[in-house]
């Protein structure tokens, strides 16, 4: 019983594996992120130049400790205007999933080594 | 020698060498050169990348969809003289290099497209127009006539929509990670450029143009300004 189990477990781990085949954060943000907020996360990507809202500079800490996690996951899902920023951040909730938003929000808290209040 | 044979003798060598020679020069077989000088950087059968590591590894545009994508005439003549559509080119994070005001496309790293002649241009245009793989898409956009003035098409794609982020509207003013659009309207159909806008995803599920569910009269604007803008870079050049 116990082993029918686990082979059930194993079975469908592969076959979720296979279908959603979730990305890293670090993998989303090279692709999806780093086209504005650059290689560095210091939010100088190479769109920059001609935008007349620059891009949040993701390892500045004192900025970014000012947003809870709820909120981050809603500028990443529903773009810049859900949170009354610029149309020029995007929303991504037809590229990432929720997951992969809340793997995003964790990865963002690593690069300015933050979190919200400190 | 009398009419007649000379008649004859004339169709006995005179066509056959007419006919070898025109095979030479319009007989290309687009098909055979896709295969051959293509599909080692373009995908020609489908489906779009399902990974990231999939995106990142493909070397050039999908075309096997080319057939409800590009305008014919476009293909024909870019295919003999190609120029850069991507400003940051194919995937755009292996061509960039940090610099002292940030990234910057690393130019050298950017390779010019084979040409191809105008024989055998005109078989390659013909051979990716019968690649239909998204008819479904395409049959869902109507285009509605109508009239927009620069000013305002440019209010709705920069101001309210931000779609200059990615993408240049004049050789020199616009973001870098996306094709430049100011050739649009020349290059595409305008079903494509509605449905595309409507949803990147539908056609390219991994591709960074995010789908900012811009409106179906959104939409139709954004679609005569494209043309707009083709317009008035063909003027110029
Ligand atoms: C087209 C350019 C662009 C892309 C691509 C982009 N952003 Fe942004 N982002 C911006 C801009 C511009 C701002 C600043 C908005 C403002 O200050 O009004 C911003 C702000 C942010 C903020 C800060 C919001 C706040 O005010 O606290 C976060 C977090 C963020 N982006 C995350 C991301 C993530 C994660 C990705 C990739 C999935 C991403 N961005 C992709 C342009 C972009
Ligand atoms: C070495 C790889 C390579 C080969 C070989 C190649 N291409 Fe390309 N092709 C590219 C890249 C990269 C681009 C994107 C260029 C840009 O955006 O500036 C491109 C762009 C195109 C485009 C425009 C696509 C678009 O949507 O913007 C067409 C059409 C095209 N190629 C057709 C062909 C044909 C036909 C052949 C064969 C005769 C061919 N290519 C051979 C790499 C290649
Ligand atoms: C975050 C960057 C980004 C933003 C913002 C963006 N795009 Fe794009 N766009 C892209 C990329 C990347 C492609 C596809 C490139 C490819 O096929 O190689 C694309 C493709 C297109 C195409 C098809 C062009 C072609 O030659 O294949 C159109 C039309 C287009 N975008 C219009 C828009 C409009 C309108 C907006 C605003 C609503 C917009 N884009 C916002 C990045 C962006």
């Amino acid at each position: 019983m116990r082993n029918n189990r686990l082979v059930l477990l194993a079975v469908l781990t592969a076959v979720a594996g296979a279908s959603s085949a979730a990305e890293t954060a670090a993998d989303n943000y090279k692709t999806y992120c780093v086209q504005c907020h650059g290689s560095q996360g210091n939010g100088k990507g190479i769109n920059i130049r001609d935008m007349s809202v620059q891009p949040r500079d993701h390892t500045d800490a004192k900025a970014m400790s000012g947003r809870t996690d709820d909120e981050l996951f809603k500028v990443i899902k529903e773009g810049g205007l859900s949170i009354d920023k610029s149309v020029l951040m995007p929303p991504w909730g037809d590229t990432l999933s929720d997951g992969e938003i809340r793997d995003m929000v964790q990865h963002l808290r690593g690069l300015c080594k933050c979190r919200y209040g400190s | 020698m009398n009419a007649l044979m000379t008649r004859a003798l004339w169709r006995a060598v005179a066509i056959p060498v007419f006919a070898a020679l025109s095979l030479a020069a319009w007989g290309a077989d687009g098909s055979a050169i896709l295969q051959q000088q293509c599909a080692a950087c373009h995908n020609l059968t489908g489906p779009a990348p399902q990974t990231l590591q999939a995106l990142w590894n493909r070397k050039g545009p999908d075309l096997f969809y080319a057939g409800n994508k590009y305008r014919e005439a476009w293909l024909v003549s870019w295919l003999q003289k190609p120029k850069p559509i991507r400003p940051a080119g194919e995937f755009y994070g292996d061509h960039i290099k940090p610099g002292p005001k940030g990234d910057e496309v690393d130019a050298t790293t950017l390779k010019a497209h084979p040409a191809l002649g105008q024989g055998e241009a005109t078989a390659v245009a013909a051979a990716l127009m019968k690649l239909k793989a998204h008819d479904d898409l395409i049959a869902r956009e109507k285009i509605e006539p109508g009239t927009l003035s620069k000013s305002m098409g440019e209010m709705v794609f920069d101001k309210f929509l931000g779609c200059m982020a990615c993408h240049r509207i004049e050789p020199d003013y616009g973001g870098l990670s996306g094709p430049e659009l100011y050739t649009a309207g020349e290059r595409l159909q305008p079903q494509f450029i509605a449905s595309y806008i409507r949803s990147p995803q539908a056609w390219d599920p991994k591709i960074w143009m995010p789908n900012k569910h811009v409106s179906d009269a959104n939409i139709q604007k954004l679609v005569r300004y494209l043309e707009l803008l083709s317009k008035e870079n063909a003027h110029e050049k």
